[in-house]
């Protein structure tokens, strides 16, 4: 065997010595379980069925002034909607009495001459809904127009008149509105994938190294023939196959349990999403080598990304609607250009004009934090 | 010097394996004044040699072997760890030698084998050579039956051996070991070292190790003695103790008196360099040279000369380099009645059981006033779960506990304020200053006003504190933490006092300093109860209990204890042989029980 293969060889033999101890370490230590497996799930099923927009039950007050078999109809389709828990009243005093106290979120009002005016296509209902939580308001708001509009839908359907004109006050967006609380789970669940890459990457990454300073193991792996470089690798390797299984998981639940639709290519979406587990890496490894100390890593890794990627990723928030100088800062944010890549991804398709310059970005920083890490860990104590 | 040159002499035809030529390291600490850690030092250690590093907290022991190891740069001077400059190649050095940092640098999550084939595949170790190094590893440290137990899992001493072990997967050249018995019980402690002398007996490997333990250093073919940065003597540990021969007594205290006595009365003597008490009796060390004049502080005593120890000489050596810190011993403000007729700790029949594990099981003392009593034992023997329980901290299983008069079972309260307690790491603090921690715990004893601020002001005088009563604790040096945490303690004026391992780490400068004080406190009538690693320490005490496994072995005034140890190989024995004695006794006999039952 020639000098380098024999030089190359033992590098490898040392790499994977790294690398089995870090899985070990992994598999042991309950809290990067923890943080590794447990939380992605708490988060998937928390984003899948928490956070959707959906409300079921709403108490609501319907006022008919006259029981037309019109007016009867339309309160019928709320009655057997699952949104809805109709209370059914014929004065419009005790109806706001018992809004005011809260009892009904809303209260549907169907005037007199609504039959009659339903003959002639220009029936009117109207709609007050308790506006102190502005989002319930609107979600109500929206249920309210689907049912009306579902209810004349099938009227005109069954060839019965006023059917499309009586959607006059009813926007016939409302379907739309429907389809956004089913939609915002599209949105989120892919939108997950920042926060888990953004933990395991980056959280657990910075335990794992201020873990080795604080426990005065690095000062025994430092004298050996193992060189800074393998240190770094056999540290970043088992975290980023973890990460990998959190990705795994996060998209097989999108598509199999919450029937998220994928555009894009899967190609894209795993390329992407490797390239920002190495910038979360990167951040972890780095900050971790610095500082040195658990409690502090974590805190400044959670500051640094975690807390942005949950807030000024645009995951949540729609980047547009910030002040130009937050906008600005996002700009320094990975977690932006890999939400900007998943959105792409998963609902728009291969729309390679925001792929390709997002990527180049994300691949920009894992190499420069790449060159960091390798800077800041030498094998030395001070 | 005559003893340098026949040193160069020997080591004429051998190469050094470690060699400084003025090597300095100086560390910026935040917001304090630099430190020079090593200060222009020119030192050697030999192949095939075990060679000790010798000296107080802050010597430099720690800065010179990670320098050796590459861990940290120089700030100038050279220094050659195996003909290789350290500083332009350290990754050479680190491919050749092994290293135990002072914590062992064990992953305590990874089992004993994993551990082991870690720096195995790290040192590229071949599988056949494996096979032949880890059979003769495990023997050597007992860890064969545990090598599937995770390494947070084992006692300090095991783990002290399973870091010794990984540093032995393969021979090293050097190899460096940082304090490696430091905090480890006796027994622990002479088994390592029948590990290192073995290696260097027989397979000529070389070794340069840092220890607390002057009696180490002894055991060394050659010491180097660093005090503040500098070199104090290097060569044969036999010319250390050559310093003060002719200088070393040991004296017999008059009737009427104890030994204790007589020794704080010669410690305060500035013709005295070092005086301990020696079953009994008091070794003396003192200042002047041979013949009469050496022996004018003794007059009055009757005492007979002995040979130099290693320490005697070190005691000698740093005496020249720095006055001896000549504390006042404390004084109470109101001085307890030493009526040692009175029981201050009654304990009868105390056990506790964690679950299915009894760590105290059925002990009996008994601790008269104004007594200083020492609890010693291994790890995990026992001790510091009787302290908690003495203190009201713990709940016994069962059995009857008695503190100043009062039952600590029905009236804990009661006892407590009666007692003070100094645990393990010393309860500070961190970022509080002394005199904020005072303030605290002044308060927490419900002290306020006029008796507040006294107390205080006596615990920054009597202890000391005064210069750094600003100062945020967490960043005091290791002597200032253990008076601080004592000066906490005895704020509320307890007639006992518990000391859980207090001298654990410090010098032996900073221990003789530390003893003056309690003994100052016993004669005041304060009872004493202290558990320590330092057997030696165990003969300042006037009666002893040995514990292991739960259970007190043996019981007795230092000089009855040693007594135990008496065999045909040691006639006279130490302290710590009679240690070693009783627990292999006990355990040998604990044995045979096991054995029989099954």
């Amino acid at each position: 065997m020639s000098a380098p293969t024999d030089m190359r060889h033992r590098k490898l033999h040392r790499l994977a010595a790294l690398i089995r101890k870090e899985t070990r370490q992994m598999v042991r230590d309950p809290s990067s379980l923890a943080m590794g497996v447990v939380l992605p799930l708490i988060l998937i099923l928390l984003f899948g069925f928490g956070l959707s927009l959906d409300v079921h039950d709403v108490p609501l007050a319907i006022v008919m002034q006259q029981p037309s078999s019109d007016a009867v109809g339309l309160s019928e389709a709320f009655r057997l909607s699952s949104y809805f828990q109709p209370r059914f009243m014929h004065a419009l005093p005790a109806a706001e009495q018992l809004l005011v106290s809260g009892k009904v979120h809303g209260i549907l009002y169907i005037p007199q001459d609504f039959s009659s005016r339903l003959a002639v296509g220009d029936a009117q209902v109207q709609l007050i809904v308790e506006g102190s939580d502005a989002n319930s308001a609107r979600i109500i708001e929206s249920y309210v127009e689907g049912a009306v509009g579902t209810w004349s839908a099938q009227r005109a359907a069954e060839g019965l008149s006023g059917g499309a004109a009586v959607a006059g006050p009813v926007n016939v967006e409302t379907r739309l509105w429907f389809n956004e609380a089913d939609e915002s789970r599209y949105f989120l669940v892919p939108g997950l994938l920042v926060l888990v890459m953004t933990l395991i990457g980056g959280l657990l990454t910075a335990m794992v190294m201020a873990r080795e300073w604080e426990r005065g193991t690095l000062e025994a792996l430092f004298v050996t023939p193992v060189r800074s470089d393998e240190i770094l690798l056999g540290k970043t390797l088992p975290y980023f196959m973890l990460a990998l299984a959190g990705f795994v998981l996060c998209v097989l639940s999108a598509q199999f349990l919450f029937h998220v639709p994928l555009r894009g290519s899967l190609w894209v979406l795993f390329g992407a999403s490797m390239l920002y587990t190495l910038v979360a890496l990167g951040i972890g490894l780095l900050i971790s080598s610095a500082v040195k100390n658990q409690l502090v890593a974590s805190q400044l890794v959670a500051l640094t990304t975690f807390m942005p990627a949950l807030m000024l990723s645009g995951f949540l928030f729609d980047l547009r609607s910030m002040p130009l100088v937050v906008r600005l800062v996002t700009y320094v944010l990975p977690a932006r250009y890999y939400v900007k890549l998943l959105q792409n991804v998963f609902l728009a398709g291969n729309v390679w004009s925001v792929i390709v310059p997002n990527t180049a970005v994300l691949a920009l920083m894992a190499t420069g934090l790449a060159f960091a890490s390798r800077a800041v860990t030498r094998k030395r104590l001070l | 010097m005559s003893s340098a040159s026949t040193e160069a002499g020997a080591h004429a035809q051998r190469a050094p394996a470690l060699l400084a030529r003025e090597l300095t390291r100086r560390f910026t600490p935040k917001d304090r004044p630099v430190v020079t850690a090593l200060d222009a030092v020119s030192l050697a250690a030999y192949h095939g040699e075990l060679t000790a590093l010798v000296g107080p907290d802050g010597a430099g022991k720690t800065t010179l072997l990670r320098l050796a190891a590459g861990l940290i740069a120089p700030d100038g001077g050279s220094l050659a760890v195996l003909g290789v400059d350290v500083a332009r190649d350290p990754q050479q050095v680190q491919d050749r030698i092994s290293y135990m940092p002072q914590r062992f640098g064990l992953y305590e999550d990874l089992s004993v084998l994993e551990n082991l084939e870690l720096y195995a595949d790290l040192h590229g170790v071949s599988a056949e050579q494996r096979a032949q190094r880890y059979p003769a590893l495990f023997e050597m440290t007992a860890l064969g039956p545990f090598r599937t137990r995770l390494a947070g899992q084992l006692s300090g001493g095991m783990k002290q051996k399973l870091g010794l072990a990984c540093t032995l997967v393969r021979q090293p050249e050097l190899l460096l070991l940082d304090e490696p018995t430091v905090g480890v019980d006796p027994l622990s402690r002479r088994e390592l070292w029948e590990i290192v002398q073995h290696l260097v007996d027989d397979q000529g490997l070389t070794v340069l190790m840092s220890t607390a333990y002057l009696d180490e250093a002894e055991r060394c073919s050659r010491s180097i003695v660093l005090y503040q940065g500098t070199v104090l003597t290097q060569g044969p540990p036999a010319e250390v103790a050559g310093g003060s021969a002719g200088a070393c007594f040991l004296a017999t205290p008059p009737p009427g008196q104890s030994a204790r006595s007589v020794q704080a009365q010669l410690l305060d003597r500035p013709d005295v360099v070092d005086a301990v008490p020696d079953g009994g009796r008091v070794r003396v060390v003192t200042r002047g040279a041979h013949g009469e004049a050496a022996a004018q502080p003794l007059r009055g005593l009757s005492a007979e000369p002995v040979a130099a120890r290693y320490e005697d000489g070190f005691m000698q050596l740093l005496q020249q380099r720095v006055s001896r810190e000549r504390t006042q011993p404390l004084t109470i403000a109101r001085p307890l009645s030493a009526d040692s007729g009175q029981l201050a700790v009654r304990v009868q029949r105390l056990v506790k059981r964690f679950g299915a594990f009894v760590a105290v099981d059925h002990i009996n003392f008994e601790v008269r006033r104004g007594e200083i009593f020492g609890v010693l034992g291994p790890n995990g023997a026992g001790k510091t779960t009787t302290f908690r329980m003495l203190c009201g901290l713990l709940a016994p299983s069962g059995g009857e506990l008695y503190v100043a008069g009062a039952n600590v079972r029905t009236a804990p309260a009661a006892a407590r304020q009666r007692l003070g307690y100094v645990a393990q790491k010393f309860s500070l603090y961190g970022p509080l200053t002394v005199l904020e921690n005072l303030e605290f715990f002044a308060s927490a004893y419900g002290l306020r006003g006029e008796a507040k601020r006294a107390r205080i002001a006596w615990a920054l005088q009597q202890f000391e504190l005064g210069d750094r009563a600003a100062a945020v604790s967490a960043q005091l040096p290791g002597g200032y933490k253990q008076r601080l945490a004592m000066a906490a303690a005895l704020l509320h004026e307890p007639e006992i006092l518990f000391l859980d391992e207090p001298t654990s780490g410090t010098d032996p400068l900073a221990r003789r300093v530390f003893w003056r004080r309690i003994t100052g406190l016993a004669e005041q009538g304060v009872t004493i109860i202290i558990t320590t690693h330092f057997m030696q320490e165990a003969e300042y005490c006037d009666h002893v209990a040995i514990m292991d496994g739960g259970r007190v072995l043996a019981q007795g005034s230092p000089a009855e204890i040693r007594r135990r140890g008496q065999s045909a190989a040691t006639p006279d024995p130490r302290m710590e042989d009679a240690f070693i004695a009783i627990v292999e006794e006990a355990r040998a006999a604990a044995g045979r029980d096991a054995q029989a039952v099954a």
